[in-house]
């Protein structure tokens, strides 16, 4: 069907139905959670991991392969941050406990 | 592993990074949203490390740099306080932006190894142009907002004459070179690279110096919109549709948390990006004739908040300063156990990012049943005995209900309807906007001068 459409046109449809999903996503959010969800989302934009990954993963690594790999460290520390410091702060927003009469779950 | 088996594992993926922002709705289902991001990176890492195994067998380099990131990711995730998330954040962004331009580097470098046409096409140089310089401007921008929220580097605007010029005259140059590494052959395109590169990190750089620390809400959440769109660039110039969508995702969502942001100090977009406010006026204001403020002991507030039925607590980035977060959490504890209700009352911007305070109350174990957003719980204020304000200033000036004030329009907390008002102040000085709050003359309202931290302390032991 799309044999006759360039990628890129492809790639844009794909861009702005994403935009759209993303917006109404997030407006969703409670506000209360903020600060998550930029966590959250700096974690999801270290995807670029991706790309860092096919750069240091090429046959013959010259300076741009390295290039890759430093990137790939570079990401993998928002990647591993990005998500455990969310789980962290979500991990407080869970503790309902302590309360005097309080049982829930 | 077929072309199309890959491009569906990378849907699953997508699919698990919109389930993720989706599980953010409510503080019950968030912890399972965490984890949805968390099996979408996963899928995503995994199928692209078989595929270079399939290419190249050239796997170990990549898991020695995942393994080093890895643990260093790890151990700040788990030290960070969490009055330094602004900070971590502008941190993660600047490496977003830093690994965007190297991808991109290697991309122009080895084209083939990324899966493009040997000389690259124009498309995907400008491409890759385009996500270069969104990553590059990341970088430095976020390395300056990281600077000014760490309080290595002055967070007062660097303003100078002829800046906006400057940057327009920058930022047309990039451009410029930017068309001529599209259009240039293999051979000679290194250099235009180079120099439009230079010039968007000397913008990135540029952008950010002239903005004050107030207006910090908004520089962090539209410097993690960019680290998306640096993300969908390199999607974009990979042909990979995942990118695409996990990249937009992040730039809306910090495009909408800079909207609401700016709402929330009144202040347009543009007005924040052209900087120059929130700095040195914090002390012009003042100057006027000398009214009477009536001051009280930590004992008199004590018992108006222990004779009260509905307390509500309206606390400020001083409070976070004053590490008083633990304290006010115990006072909130003791009157309730007086059979007081006590609730707190959250402004957007009452932090140095978005939703901060809601962060650092839940660190003090408040529970978020006690927490409102300042929509919810103005219409209450008529009937709370009392308003205790700690180490807020602004946002709860009635003068934003004032025609001709400075910052009338700016939705505020509207603690002054409270049939009491306690203030917990250092002192008389004004707060980012330089003007002086008229609450703090009402009959009403009684202050208390001191640390925060202290003054609540002394609440708890005079409740007794």
């Amino acid at each position: 069907m799309t044999s006759g459409v360039d990628p890129i046109v492809v790639n844009l449809i794909v861009f702005v139905l994403a935009i759209f999903v993303g917006y109404h996503v997030v407006w969703n959010v409670t506000p209360a959670l903020h600060t998550p969800l930029m966590s959250l989302t700096n974690a999801i934009s270290s995807i670029i991991l991706v790309g860092a990954m096919l750069a240091a993963g090429a046959s013959d690594l010259d300076w741009g392969g390295w290039l890759g790999v430093v990137a790939v460290t570079l990401v993998s520390i928002n990647v591993f941050g990005g998500f455990l410091v969310t789980q962290r702060m979500l991990g407080m927003f869970k503790k309902k406990e302590p309360r005097p009469g309080g049982g829930k779950e | 592993m077929s072309a199309n088996q890959l491009a569906l594992w990378y849907l699953v993926a997508a699919v698990s990074f919109i389930l993720a922002l989706k599980g953010l709705s409510s503080p019950r289902t968030a912890r399972r949203g965490n984890v949805y991001g968390m099996i979408g990176m996963a899928i995503a890492l995994l199928v692209t490390l078989a595929l270079v195994y399939s290419r190249s067998k050239n796997v170990a380099p990549i898991l020695g740099g995942m393994a080093i990131g890895g643990i260093i990711g790890a151990m700040v995730a788990r030290r960070v306080q969490m009055t330094q998330m602004p900070e971590l954040v502008a941190a993660m962004h600047s490496l977003v932006g830093l690994a965007a331009v190297f991808i991109a580097v290697a991309a122009v470098n080895n084209p083939v190894a990324m899966g493009l046409d040997a000389p690259i096409t124009v498309g995907h140089k400008v491409e890759l142009f385009i996500g270069t310089f969104i990553g590059a401007i990341t970088f430095s921008g976020s390395v300056i907002a990281f600077g000014k929220l760490s309080g290595r580097i002055r967070s007062a605007p660097v303003v100078f004459k002829g800046q906006h010029f400057v940057n327009l005259a920058i930022g047309i140059a990039m451009i410029g070179f930017g068309i001529w590494f599209c259009m240039a052959p293999p051979e000679t395109h290194w250099m235009p690279f180079i120099i439009m590169m230079a010039l968007a990190f000397l913008l990135g750089f540029l952008l950010i110096i002239p903005i004050g620390g107030a207006d910090m809400p908004v520089v962090i959440s539209m410097l993690n919109s960019y680290s998306g769109w640096a993300a969908a660039g390199i999607g974009f110039s990979l042909d990979n549709p995942m990118l695409i969508i996990a990249g937009s995702l992040v730039g809306s969502s910090g495009a909408i948390l800079s909207y609401i942001m700016c709402k929330a100090m009144n202040r347009s977009f543009f007005s924040v990006i052209l900087g120059g406010f929130g700095g040195e006026t914090a002390d012009a204001a003042g100057a006027g004739e000398k009214k009477q403020v009536k001051s009280g002991s930590p004992e008199d507030a004590a018992f108006l908040l222990s004779n009260a039925d509905l307390v509500v607590i309206v606390p400020g980035y001083g409070l976070a300063v004053a590490r008083a977060q633990h304290a006010v959490k115990e006072l909130a504890q003791k009157l309730s156990a007086k059979g007081v209700t006590v609730k707190f009352a959250i402004h957007p911007v009452a932090g140095r990012m978005p939703g901060h305070m809601n962060v650092l109350l839940a660190e003090a174990e408040v529970p978020y049943d006690q927490v409102f957003e300042m929509e919810d719980i103005n219409s209450e204020f008529p009937q709370a005995d009392v308003a205790l304000i700690l180490g807020a200033n602004d946002v709860v000036n009635p003068l934003a209900e004032q025609k001709g004030s400075a910052i009338y329009g700016m939705p505020i907390i509207e603690a002054h309807k409270a049939k009491n008002v306690i203030v917990n102040k250092r002192s008389m000085a004004s707060g980012y906007a330089g003007l002086d709050n008229p609450l703090f003359y009402m009959d009403k309202t009684m202050m208390v001068f001191g640390d925060a931290k202290k003054v609540v302390e002394e609440l708890v032991k005079a409740i007794e």
